[in-house]
């Protein structure tokens, strides 16, 4: 029942267009486009599926509509004016229009960057206060020994490591 | 809107033309990298095993890793 009653009040809005003219397309301003909000109708377009089912202006003047009649008969017929006026009933913005490119970039890579940020703090107060010691492997001393003992073993003596020191003179070759 | 007539666009054959050009960048770019893998990693790689095992002394090798005392069979 309520269900009902907000579907009647939905396209009851969506005819009067109650929420700001939205559904109702003549195509009087579409040089400066819709504003930012998109309409509650079924005409979407976008690159890939560049021809709806639906025309963008369903609600047509009385000019538009001899308009149409007239499409019906030979286009060589209509002039330039008349054929652009039939595509923007048709259409809400041209190809050039719909691929304008944007500053979003800007913003979605301000926002990644923000979360870097974050993060990098979440982690520092984590090193702080959470991690435990060091393991003893990881102190500087053991380290060292660690690479003599791999040294004196001869680990990748052809083109790895040992094969970069140099035993004579118990150094890094240059 | 200009009055001139644009030139008529490609109107056939755009996936020919596109696969086309990718085939042959793509096995331009394949043969390229194979053949400089080929030559700055696999010949560089044999040749230093060739220089390392040319004069390689194994039981002087041995001597060296036995005086540095990493061995447990032998001291």
């Amino acid at each position: 029942m309520t269900q009902m009653l907000s579907r009647a009040t939905w396209s009851l809005v969506l005819r009067q267009g109650g929420l700001g003219m939205r559904g109702i397309h003549s195509p009087g301003g579409t040089a400066q486009g819709e504003g930012k909000m998109p309409p509650y109708t079924s005409y979407h377009a976008e690159r890939s599926y560049p021809m709806p089912d639906e025309p963008f202006c369903t609600e047509l003047s009385t000019e538009q509509r001899a308009l149409k009649e007239k499409e019906k008969g030979s286009w060589t017929k209509l002039t330039h004016a008349e054929k652009v006026a039939l595509y923007r009933l048709q259409f809400h913005e041209s190809f050039a229009e719909m691929n304008r490119r944007s500053n979003e970039w800007k913003t979605v890579m301000g926002g990644v960057f923000f979360c870097f940020g974050i993060t990098a703090l979440l982690i520092w107060w984590q090193r702080v206060y959470v991690f435990p010691e060091k393991p003893i492997t990881l102190t500087d001393e053991w380290k060292a020994k660690q690479l003599q003992r791999i040294l004196d073993m001869k680990g990748n003596p052809v083109q790895g490591l040992a094969s970069r020191w140099d035993y004579d003179k118990k150094e890094w070759k240059k | 809107m200009s009055s001139s007539v644009l030139a008529k666009p490609q109107m056939r054959g755009l996936l020919a033309k596109r696969m086309r050009f990718h085939l042959v960048g793509a096995f331009i770019v394949s043969m390229g990298a194979a053949t400089y893998y080929k030559f700055a990693v696999g010949e560089a790689r044999k040749k230093a095993y060739a220089d390392f095992y040319r004069n390689y002394d194994s039981m002087k090798d041995f001597e060296e890793m036995r005086k540095a005392g990493i061995f447990q069979s032998v001291k």
